[in-house]
């Protein structure tokens, strides 16, 4: 076996049982630190298929981001995850059944395609890396992909926003139109105090 | 299957079809995770995750063995979609559990207004 070969099973196996624990762990917690070991295996396997760049932006945007995302919404939320497993008996042959189902579905067409004459573009003459081959199709051929993928991801913080925006009442708030507004006899007044009878 | 073999599977004794299976086990084990998890909303989502990988494993690898960068371009358009879609999902389990302070799916069966 070649070195390439020990580290596909290697990174394909951690994948495939981290992604395992993910589904079965008790505690959502560890569900989400197998989900960022599957990452990084996964990253490994894009490293192992020549695709560098797609493997730091795996790390670099699930693993930096949605995973911790997902690590702050399982902590800050105070769960009863024992009463959320409750009915997981009942629903284990259902899924046991369409998994087994859809593996068998899979494995017969990994076996059985074929690809079609022509698919198999030539070798370019001249080599470049993987990052500056992305990008050399990526801002010319497929700009407007480019530009989508901005889009969804503008409309996605937008709506992320205005879903998790509240103004609770009662709560302090800063008012700067307000306070650049004020005036002086908003705050202080003069009073002209008459000897012997202090201010009431 | 290819009759010539390709440069990388030559260069690395690897054959497209294992990184296919690798894809398939993952894609499955994401889909019997949502039937798994039915009631934990998060666990869902990163089934949904899960699958997504499986996809993108399966662009790339074509990719890689069809030397055609169009199926890196795809998995990067997915891997944009898939985080966006894991930010408006977590926002709203965030707002359902301020409004109802649980986040069990079964209880999410009416709609209002």
């Amino acid at each position: 076996m070649t070195i390439a070969g020990f580290f596909f099973y290697l990174f394909s196996t951690v994948l495939l049982s981290s992604g395992a624990m993910v589904i079965t762990a008790r505690n959502p917690v560890h569900s989400v630190l197998f989900l960022i070991l599957a990452f990084f295996n996964a990253a490994g396997l894009f490293v192992l298929l020549g695709a560098e760049f797609l493997a730091m932006i795996l790390v670099i945007v699930y693993v930096g981001a949605v995973a911790v995302l997902f690590l702050f919404v399982v902590m800050t939320l105070d769960i009863d995850f024992t009463e959320l497993r409750a009915g997981r008996a009942r629903y284990l042959p259902v899924g046991l059944g369409i998994g087994l189902i859809l593996l068998t579905e899979l494995i017969f067409v990994v076996g059985g395609f074929a690809v079609a004459p022509g698919a198999v573009q030539p070798i370019p003459a001249e080599q470049v890396t993987n990052a500056a081959a992305i990008g050399r199709v990526l801002y010319t051929k497929y700009v407007y992909f480019f530009e989508l993928a901005g889009g969804v991801l503008l409309v996605a913080m937008i709506g992320t926003i205005v879903l998790t925006l509240r103004h609770r009442a009662g709560a302090k708030r800063q008012n700067i139109a307000e306070q650049v507004g004020r005036r002086r006899k908003d705050a202080i007044e003069v009073v002209k105090v008459e000897t012997g009878k202090g201010i009431s | 299957m290819p009759t010539t073999i390709s440069p990388i599977e030559a260069a690395t004794g690897i054959a497209l079809q294992q990184y296919l299976t690798v894809a398939a086990i993952l894609f499955t084990l994401g889909a019997f995770g949502i039937f798994l998890n039915r009631k934990n909303v998060i666990i869902i989502l990163m089934s949904i995750e899960l699958m997504l990988l499986a996809v993108n494993i399966n662009l790339v690898a074509f990719s890689a063995y069809l030397n055609d960068i169009t199926g890196q371009i795809y998995a990067l358009i997915v891997l944009t979609v898939a985080a966006a879609e894991a930010a408006i999902g977590l926002a709203i389990i965030v707002i359902y559990y301020r409004n109802r302070g649980s986040i069990a799916v079964d209880d999410i069966n009416s709609m209002r207004g």
